[in-house]
């Protein structure tokens, strides 16, 4: 046994989508967990798993995914027997999710307030009054000036920034312990972004939450994450500390990713930014060693062995034979 | 080959509303903005939303008319020239590769389409064309009789560039064109715009709220806010010594690894 008990820990997590004659295995033999008051980021390529692994774990996937897990345990709690309706329960009360356009994830008929109301009477045993008061408690807490005013408006009366940290009130609203946010800043502007991205980080260290954090963003994920998890064609190629990760990345991917970004002060103006050529392998097909092999400037033949596997450097797990290679060969 | 210029010259812009609820004096969206875009060089252009960004492309464009100041371009005034003939000099990449191309036209049709709406060449010519400059942004032969839809965000983006290109623009105005796509693929269509900007000499006007991307391709880089230009300068000026408190606040909320 641990001595802190984990918030939340994941063995085994797999996703297969199941359409005519193929199943496409799009999530791989995934683990993970997260602590209390932790930051833990998902990143990778769009088609990477990064959304469909953050979905599985509420069982919200989509019609035809099918999930299938060794263990699915929060805190005291079995997720992976729970049934719909139990995990209804869960879902909303003590695990809550922000997704990416708030727009879409708020109903355009209801008011803020009723639609804040509802999500807390509809799990614990409050009166109309209190649910009230908390909303508006939180709503200044996510801040958000006059809350009595905002309560009585519908969506499309607010902006992006401002149905973001409605989006962020709502999901406080129970007391969640876990918090799954899949890229709630990208539609937002810079300066809103590092606004909410504060704001998140506040509510967390006050609420202890345990934070699932998906981003595409290098950038962001290094301000924010306590873990970063790296997935590429949805299996995990490289996790462990955030510094240790973006500082010292270990897998060529999670290199050649970093070296896409521009970066004012180290990359000359205008000259040729590295990219990584080719693109994610289809996931009908079967794939043997390492997911990467494609596209990695220092393949060879043996990172094709069935036997390549997710291997710990301490707390820093890396897949890939020739661990940092890649960094160390151009340092030279 | 002497440089062409495309500027906006102190111009003011505001939305007239219509009808019933019409406004008499319509609120400014641009109070007083000049700004150039020059052929070889990239003019980056930053504000948050809302700040007037799309504004400026579209009176650039020649689509909005200012309601005070002008739109020069090559020192003349832009509604001078005809429809036609701006768009053989002004094209624009958009933001979102997936609304910005027609689902039911082949990758050649797409390319094909400003060519035969100009009547430029036979179906020979315009055909040799379209495959050179497939080929100049990176996209095989084998992509020609492809739908959108089996393209992914970044085969489509070279679609959309390429498209821009078909008449052989000056000046091209590109509005986030690198947003919705992964950092991998971002860096390949900064490659390829920064290419073609030496092969054809293009100006580019480079709109984005991702002030290292901006950093990174413009030459010169203004700064927008709520429809006033609060910084204007050279791309090095602007970003590691920025005078104005709005340029400070946007380079600091500007998030970069480590």
């Amino acid at each position: 046994m641990d001595h802190q008990e984990k918030l939340l820990r994941v063995v085994g997590l797999n996703v297969d989508i199941t359409g005519g004659l193929v199943t496409k295995k799009v999530v791989r033999d995934v683990s993970f967990s997260v602590d209390q008051g932790q930051t833990l980021c998902i990143v990778g390529e769009s088609g990477c798993g990064k959304s469909l692994t953050a979905l599985s774990l509420l069982g919200l996937l989509p019609v035809g995914a099918e999930r299938r897990v060794s263990q699915l345990r929060f805190k005291d709690v079995e997720m992976s027997t729970l049934s719909q309706y139990e995990l209804g329960a869960l879902r909303g009360a003590r695990i809550a999710m922000i997704f990416q356009d708030p727009m879409t994830s708020l109903n355009p008929v209801f008011t803020v307030g009723t639609q804040l109301v509802d999500i807390l009477l509809q799990h614990k045993p409050v009166t109309r009054r209190e649910a009230i008061d908390r909303a508006k408690y939180l709503l200044t807490r996510v801040g958000i000036n006059n809350p009595e005013v905002r309560l009585k408006q519908y969506p499309h009366e607010l902006s992006g920034g401002l149905r973001q940290r409605v989006m962020i009130a709502m999901a406080l609203m129970c007391g969640p312990e876990l918090l799954v946010a899949d890229e709630p800043t990208t539609a937002l502007d810079v300066t809103v972004q590092a606004e909410l991205l504060d704001l998140l980080k506040d509510i967390q260290q006050e609420f202890k939450l345990g934070l699932i954090f998906i981003s595409h963003d290098l950038g962001l994920v290094a301000k924010i994450a306590d873990q970063v998890m790296v997935m590429y064609a949805g299996e995990v190629v490289e996790a462990g500390a955030a510094s240790e990760v973006l500082r010292n990345p270990m897998h060529p991917y999670t290199e050649l990713l970093l070296r896409c970004i521009p970066r004012p002060g180290h990359t000359v103006p205008k000259s040729v930014l590295s990219s990584i050529s080719g693109t994610i392998p289809p996931f009908e097909d079967e794939i043997v060693g390492c997911p990467f092999y494609d596209r990695c400037p220092i393949k060879e033949a043996a990172c094709k062995l069935p036997g390549v596997q997710l291997d710990s450097r301490g707390a820093h797990q890396i897949l890939c034979i020739k661990p940092g290679a890649l960094r160390m060969g151009e340092q030279q | 080959m002497s440089p062409h210029t495309l500027m906006l010259e102190d111009v003011s812009f505001g939305y007239r509303k219509a009808g019933l609820f019409a406004n008499k004096v319509p609120p400014k969206a641009l109070d007083a903005v000049s700004i150039e875009v020059r052929s070889g060089t990239t003019t980056g252009l930053v504000g948050e939303s809302g700040s007037g960004k799309s504004t400026i492309a579209k009176l650039l464009l020649g689509l909005l008319q200012p309601t005070g100041g002008q739109v020069l371009l090559d020192g003349q005034p832009l509604h001078m020239t005809s429809r036609l003939e701006r768009a053989k000099k002004i094209q624009m990449v958009f933001q979102d590769p997936y609304s910005s191309l027609n689902p039911r036209a082949s990758i050649e049709q797409i390319l094909d389409l400003p060519l035969r709406a100009h009547r430029i060449g036979n179906a020979e010519s315009r055909q040799a064309a379209v495959r050179k400059m497939m080929d100049a942004v990176g996209l095989g032969k084998a992509f020609s009789q492809r739908y959108p839809r089996e393209l992914s965000g970044g085969q489509r983006q070279r679609v959309a560039i390429a498209r821009a290109l078909m008449l052989q623009p000056k000046i091209v105005i590109c509005d986030e064109p690198t947003s919705a796509l992964d950092v991998s693929v971002q860096s390949q269509i900064l490659n390829l715009l920064l290419d073609l900007q030496r092969e054809f000499g293009l100006g580019y006007l480079f709109i984005s709220h991702n002030l290292a991307v901006v950093q990174h391709v413009s030459d010169q880089i203004t700064v927008l806010q709520s429809g006033k230009i609060v910084e204007k300068g050279s791309a090095e000026a602007v970003y590691f010594r920025p005078q104005d408190p709005y340029t400070k606040q946007l380079i600091s909320a500007t998030l970069a690894p480590p």
